[in-house]
């Protein structure tokens, strides 16, 4: 009824503005474009898509197999007549089809393990920001005491004591990487539950379990996602930490990490060997950085001005 | 202050307790014990050995054996390094692997916190936008790609520097207290951009600038103590990130310190040194997080304890 009303009302109203449709704009939306205006970030975002096109169809593309020796071309230079691009290594393997299939396995290390810290950190934080009070307490008096200890070392410890499988890398590194994210889901989660939405939802007599799945949980998607995107460098790095001590993945299998420490060794007399994974490592981990600030810029409600 | 400080104290038992308790059993269900090498010893042998360290008590009898002994801080025998004690080997390791992380955190909070300011003081011009694509590059840069690039580079090539080694000289030291610093300096850069950008907006700036200050003791006077609270803060994770970079840049420089006696431990299972430089570096950890927050009280006047708790 009353809608009828305010309709002819408004419509004159709008039509003497020279405005038909005022669109409104969703939180997503203005992230969004806040987003788009970060060059740094969106260039980033192609250089990063075009590294994982790389790394998924290249070694398909490539002639060479990566285990392949080639007796003709030991430690030789980067060239186009013998078909190696970046050079071979000291037992004649082509460095670019390595650098590219040690790259699908640094990715992934930095995916799964980081869904595995996602899993445990938002689960944990939101449980804890939710039920408050000494459950609070406690979870968060547990993760001040994993925090304080050296965890690079625990996973080092991991990695030698239960031999060095690439499950166990994903699992271990993710393992301790998870409290960074239960904090800040924590804090977020105790933010979020005191609005009216969620009260509401109380009252309708939906279970905890059910409000942190259906109305905390989706809440925090945007800080989330912001710091899934700082984690995943991280994780690479710690990969590649490990495998460049010799803790990280075995032969045959390789990633950026084992690569720089192959390359290392022979960087004297053979220095193609360190550049080409040190170029992509490091590019991989200064685009994600970027796109990891850009996100952060964007979907900080801080600075929504 | 000084009752919070005691109370602090008292908080960081329960995690000592549990970092020791993690090392401990991690290492002793690992599978293979530290007498297992290439060529195997006579059953008798090995037997004499195990009573010689308790490898054949119950293992929570070694647990309360190793607790009373670490409460004394004695670590007890290397497994590996027979002649030695854990104690010796730390005596060791510990002041080489101090003297480059203590250099390389001053280093990284003095160049860092300068960097910064100038990059905020100089807001979105050319100057602030390299300096923190540089700082963003010393980030993204994992420590052991730009050791051997810098050692290729300054040592192999142009000689200036040795490659590796340690003498205690100021010229071994340039290159690893350099990488070491790399990362730390570029996240504090960073921040105190961040923070000093967020200080010259406040009121209290505006004041001082209203009264007639000159910018330098203003931001000297005035912006200089907030603004270095959340580098202060970071100052913790900081170390912890330092201590285990420095595992790395130990080993890629052959630096005798204790990150190298580390990883030559957990490869050999050297339980009782592996254990020793865990629980040595958790201490660290915990307690310069202990001072960094006393730093953080003394800065920041929001903070009284005394009232509060």
């Amino acid at each position: 009824m009353t809608k009828q009303a305010e309709k002819p009302i408004i419509d004159p109203f709008e039509a003497a503005l020279g405005v038909s449709d005022v669109k409104g704009r969703s939180p997503w939306e203005h992230a969004w474009h806040r987003l788009l205006k970060n060059r740094a970030a969106i260039y980033s975002a192609y250089i990063m898509a075009g590294m994982l096109v790389l790394v998924m169809l290249g070694p398909l593309v490539v002639s060479w197999e990566s285990d392949f020796t080639d007796w003709d071309y030991t430690s030789a230079a980067p060239s186009l007549e013998s078909g190696h691009w970046f050079g071979t290594d000291a037992v004649g393997r082509d460095i670019l089809v390595r650098t590219l299939e040690g790259g699908r396995i640094s990715l992934l290390v930095g995916l799964v393990a980081t869904i595995v810290s996602l899993v445990i950190g938002v689960t944990y934080g939101a449980v804890a920001g939710y039920y408050g009070g000494n459950t609070d307490r406690i979870m968060m008096r547990i993760v001040d005491i994993i925090y304080a200890l050296p965890f690079m070392f625990f996973v080092i410890l991991l990695m030698v004591v239960f031999g060095r499988h690439i499950v166990l890398i994903f699992v271990a590194i993710g393992a301790v990487n998870w409290l960074d994210m239960a904090r800040i889901v924590r804090g977020q989660t105790l933010s979020l539950k005191n609005m009216e939405f969620i009260e509401a939802a109380r009252a309708c007599g939906v279970p905890p379990w059910g409000i942190i799945r259906r109305h905390i949980i989706p809440n925090l998607l945007g800080i989330v996602i912001v710091y899934v995107t700082l984690t995943i460098p991280q994780v690479i790095l710690v990969e590649s930490f490990l495998s460049f001590l010799g803790l990280g993945v075995q032969e045959p299998m390789s990633s950026w990490g084992a690569l720089v420490s192959d390359g290392a060794q022979d960087m004297e007399s053979a220095p193609w060997t360190l550049i080409a994974p040190a170029l992509f490592l490091t590019v991989t981990l200064y685009c994600f950085n970027y796109i990891g600030d850009g996100l952060r810029d964007a979907l900080d409600p801080k600075d929504r001005l | 202050m000084l009752r919070h400080s005691l109370r602090r104290l008292l908080g960081l038992i329960p995690t000592l307790l549990m970092l020791i308790t993690v090392a401990f059993f991690m290492m002793r269900v690992a599978p293979g014990g530290p007498f297992d090498s290439e060529k195997s010893l006579p059953p008798e042998i090995e037997a004499n050995l195990n009573a010689k360290y308790h490898l054949d008590d119950p293992l929570l009898k070694q647990y309360f054996h190793y607790l009373g002994q670490v409460a004394v801080l004695d670590f007890g025998p290397s497994f590996q390094y027979k002649d030695w004690t854990v104690n010796e080997l730390i005596a060791q390791g510990f002041p080489v692997s101090m003297t480059v992380g203590v250099l390389a955190m001053s280093l990284a909070f003095i160049v860092g916190t300068l960097l910064g300011i100038a990059a905020a003081l100089r807001q979105n011009t050319r100057i602030d936008y390299s300096l923190m694509g540089v700082a963003m590059l010393g980030i993204s840069i994992p420590n052991f790609v730009i050791a051997p690039i810098l050692i290729l580079v300054l040592a192999v090539y142009a000689g200036w520097l040795p490659a590796g080694g340690w003498d205690g000289g100021f010229a071994s030291m340039v290159l690893p207290v350099l990488t070491l610093a790399l990362p730390a300096t570029a996240y504090i850069a960073r921040l105190t951009r961040g923070s000093m950008i967020e200080v010259l907006h406040s009121n209290f700036i505006r004041t001082a600038r209203a009264k007639g200050l000159p910018e330098s003791v203003v931001i000297r006077r005035h912006a200089l103590r907030p603004v270095l609270l959340p580098v202060i803060s970071f100052m913790g994770p900081a170390m912890a990130g330092m201590i285990s970079g420095s595992v790395v840049i130990e080993r890629i420089f052959s630096i005798p310190g204790l990150g190298s006696y580390f990883v030559q431990g957990a490869l050999n299972r050297d339980y009782t040194l592996v254990m020793g430089v865990v629980i040595l570096y958790g201490v660290l950890i915990i307690l310069l997080n202990f001072v960094v927050d006393l730093i953080y009280a003394w800065l920041n006047p929001k903070i009284r304890y005394d009232e509060t708790s």
